[in-house]
């Protein structure tokens, strides 16, 4: 498949290098041939339409699913991940669009899930409680009851706060958000964006996965756009139109950009309404 | 009924209030209240259950249920259940089952007879024999689930089969295998001094109310509310009140006969079951494994994005349940003075399973604690107990302890239900 990257202006080294990576699960192409670069400082969007494979690369980057082909390079090193322990190590932290949050578990319980602060061997309560707690004031975090209240009686938009939190937490140097603000109302919304701005601000390279461009143009730097398993085109979001980007989700190509032929093979048109994007 | 909830006290300096501490006794009261209301009934059943039961059979037996010489031998009778649900809690906890822990605590005891009373090993060689088997078989368990991804169901119930055949096999058709070792004996059947007793109570309680102390400091140190004097004082009140008239009762002289043999003290097993309350409780809340249990039991898919080694752990929870059995099996064996063919069979799986689950630990995974075991063991032992000091046949004892059980598991439903309405689950 050919694939046409239009020219990105930042010429910094990106953090996060994806080649030519392929996922099949059984008969069905999930992945094909994708690269994408991330880069420290900026948020870079990741959008596309239902089932066009954002989460499946994501889980692959986290080594949730191993990828069948290509690899990636992490501040210019090949690694290899094999399981979500290895990109923690590497300061990758994901939230996921399905929450990985433990209902049974508390608040800070599930923040420090899999690398709880430990004293003399033994779990460090009160260190994690009042770290969890500086963390969500930190996010100006304000409807919370309490940290010690399991996640199973949060809503939806506290739940995700937590998720957030507990991605944040740890000194990440890429963050990855699928679809962080699905479920949350409008000032939830708007603080969730902010925060996200703010960790690019600090320095960290930010994934966000969004089906709504009116948020993804609002914070993103850069744009990937992924067209049934394809990176057809990663550009700066200043030098595209919303409505560019919305032909490049439906159809893989805008003008220049994206696949350069349609005739190349007989690939099923894309669907024509499109209920996730709002432009 | 009111749906209206009370605000929640809050912590002035963060804007969070939490839990684990409580600035008065009314507050503490009333958290507990909240949280029984919400469906968080933890061992509340299972504790007044155990009060009922316990005044309707004093009522109906005065003369013989309470007396000292039967308490004791209730606690007897329900040891190896009790140790056999302490490692079920780890299974369940994992939404798991092990339906072979009570024939491998039997082929653990048969190991360590065969050892200690055929070849002449030393005692303590024949038990780290016999918790080898223990580790073994829950190895095996552990491999074939985790691993191999056979549900547990099928595995331990194969695994019941086998042992059963095993056991069956070292021992010989019809035959038992002594134990005369007195030290091991002496678990069962013997008592500490009086004066011991009293000093375990002592040293045990001034642990328990300096550990407590130092934890509210410690965390009002940290900005966090910690218990404040009031509430840590009437702790450790009730604590001194509740073990110390325990110590006393198992003080008391029970021998019908005292000038001929003196029987009185805290019976040996009682100290096996404390230090195991103690060690597995430490182990389930303070360590991060511990707290990785929990998570693989709540959600196993978001344990393993947290990094966590889930097939570890798993492993590891078939093999601590396992283990746990093989301890109980000696505790049999010391109570039988042998190993038999029917050495944890019958209804002692099946007891602890109830045991735990009637104590309130939840056949559904993430929810329970080794104290669940010791409350439960009680239940069902106090109702074996009662019922044939009332003369009741073994097959009216069965349906009874299955009708707590049912009661128990609905308790667990409707405060799941409960707790469901009230968002808390
Ligand atoms: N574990 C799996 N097994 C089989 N197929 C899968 C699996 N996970 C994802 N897929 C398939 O891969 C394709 C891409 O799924 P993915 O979840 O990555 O899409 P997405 O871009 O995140 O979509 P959405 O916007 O709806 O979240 C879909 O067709 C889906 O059915
Ligand atoms: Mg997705």
């Amino acid at each position: 498949m050919t694939t046409m990257s239009a020219p990105v202006s930042d010429r910094t080294a990106p953090l996060l290098s994806l080649r030519g990576v392929n996922k099949s699960f059984g008969a069905v192409d999930v992945l094909r041939s994708v690269d994408l670069d991330v880069r420290p400082g900026k948020v870079t969007a990741l959008v596309g339409d239902n089932g066009a494979g954002k989460s499946t690369l994501i889980k692959g980057i986290a080594g949730i699913h191993t990828f069948d082909a290509g690899g990636y390079t992490f501040d210019g090193n090949p690694v290899t991940v094999h399981s979500p322990k290895d990109s923690n190590a590497l300061g990758i932290s994901v939230v996921y669009q399905d929450l990985a949050l433990c209902d049974n578990l508390d608040v800070v319980q599930n923040m420090y899930l899999g690398r709880e602060l430990r004293k003399a061997r033994l779990l460090d309560e009160d260190a994690m409680e009042a770290r969890a707690k500086e963390t969500l004031s930190g996010l100006s975090v304000r409807t919370l009851k309490s940290v010690r209240q399991q996640v199973a009686s949060l809503s939806g938009g506290q739940r995700q706060t937590v998720a957030i939190a507990r991605a944040v937490l740890w000194n990440s140097r890429l963050v990855i958000l699928d679809e962080p603000t699905a479920a949350l109302g409008v000032a939830q919304t708007e603080q969730v964006l902010l925060l996200v701005r703010r960790l690019a601000d600090r320095g960290l390279a930010v994934i966000l996965i969004s089906h709504n461009l009116t948020d993804v143009f609002a914070v993103a730097d850069e744009i990937g756009v992924l067209y049934l398993g394809q990176m057809v085109a990663q550009f700066d979001a200043k030098s595209v139109t919303s409505n560019q980007v919305v032909e490049l989700i439906t159809g893989g190509r805008s003008g220049d950009l994206g696949l350069k032929r349609p005739e190349d093979t007989a690939s099923a048109p894309a669907t024509g309404t499109d209920a996730g994007v709002q432009s | 009924m009111s749906t209206v909830t009370e605000p929640q006290a809050a912590d002035p300096q963060s804007g969070f209030s939490t839990t684990p501490g409580a600035r008065s006794l009314r507050d503490a009261a009333r958290a507990y209240g909240q949280k029984v209301r919400g469906g968080d009934v933890g061992a509340l059943p299972a504790v007044a259950g155990l009060i009922a039961l316990v005044i309707v059979f004093a009522a109906l037996r005065p003369a013989t249920f309470t007396t000292a010489f039967n308490v004791a031998n209730l606690i007897n009778q329900s040891a190896a259940v009790i140790v056999i649900a302490m490692g079920l809690v780890f299974v369940l906890l994992l939404g798991e089952i092990d339906l072979s822990a009570g024939f491998a605590g039997g082929t653990a005891a048969a190991v360590m007879g065969i050892f200690m009373t055929n070849r002449g090993l030393a005692w303590p060689l024949a038990l780290a024999l016999c918790l080898l088997t223990g580790v073994v078989i829950g190895t095996c368990i552990g491999l074939l689930v985790s691993y191999l991804g056979i549900p547990s169901f099928v595995v331990t119930l194969a695994a019941f089969l086998g042992l059963q055949g095993l056991l069956l096999v070292l021992i010989g058709e019809g035959g038992t295998i002594a134990y005369r070792n007195e030290t091991v004996l002496s678990i069962m059947n013997n008592n500490l001094p009086v004066w011991l007793g009293w000093t375990i109570y002592v040293v045990g309680l001034v642990f328990y109310a300096l550990m407590t102390f130092r934890r509210s400091v410690s965390r009002r140190k940290a900005g966090l509310t910690g218990d404040v004097l009031s509430v840590w004082a009437f702790k450790t009140a009730a604590m001194a009140v509740i073990l110390g008239l325990a110590t006393y009762y198992l003080s008391l002289e029970r021998s019908k006969n005292p000038d001929v043999t003196s029987l009185k003290g805290v019976p040996i097993v009682v100290v096996v079951l404390l230090g195991l309350l103690i060690v597995l409780t430490f182990a389930l809340t303070r360590t991060s494994w511990g707290r990785h249990v929990y998570a693989v039991g709540g959600n196993a898919e978001a344990a393993r994005r947290a990094g966590i080694n889930v097939a570890g752990v798993r492993m590891a929870g078939f093999v601590i349940c396992s283990t746990l059995a093989a301890i109980a099996g000696v505790l049999l064996a010391s109570r039988d003075n042998s190993v038999s063919p029917t050495t944890g069979g019958s209804s002692t799986l099946l007891y602890a399973v109830g045991a735990a689950v009637i104590g309130g630990t939840s056949l559904f995974g993430g929810k329970g604690r080794i104290v669940d075991a010791i409350i439960g063991g009680l239940v069902v032992a106090v109702i074996d107990n009662g019922m044939s000091l009332l003369n009741q046949s073994s097959g009216r004892v069965y349906m009874v302890t299955g009708l707590v059980l049912l009661i128990a598991a609905s308790v667990d439903a409707l405060s799941r239900r409960r707790a469901a309405a009230t968002g808390r689950a």
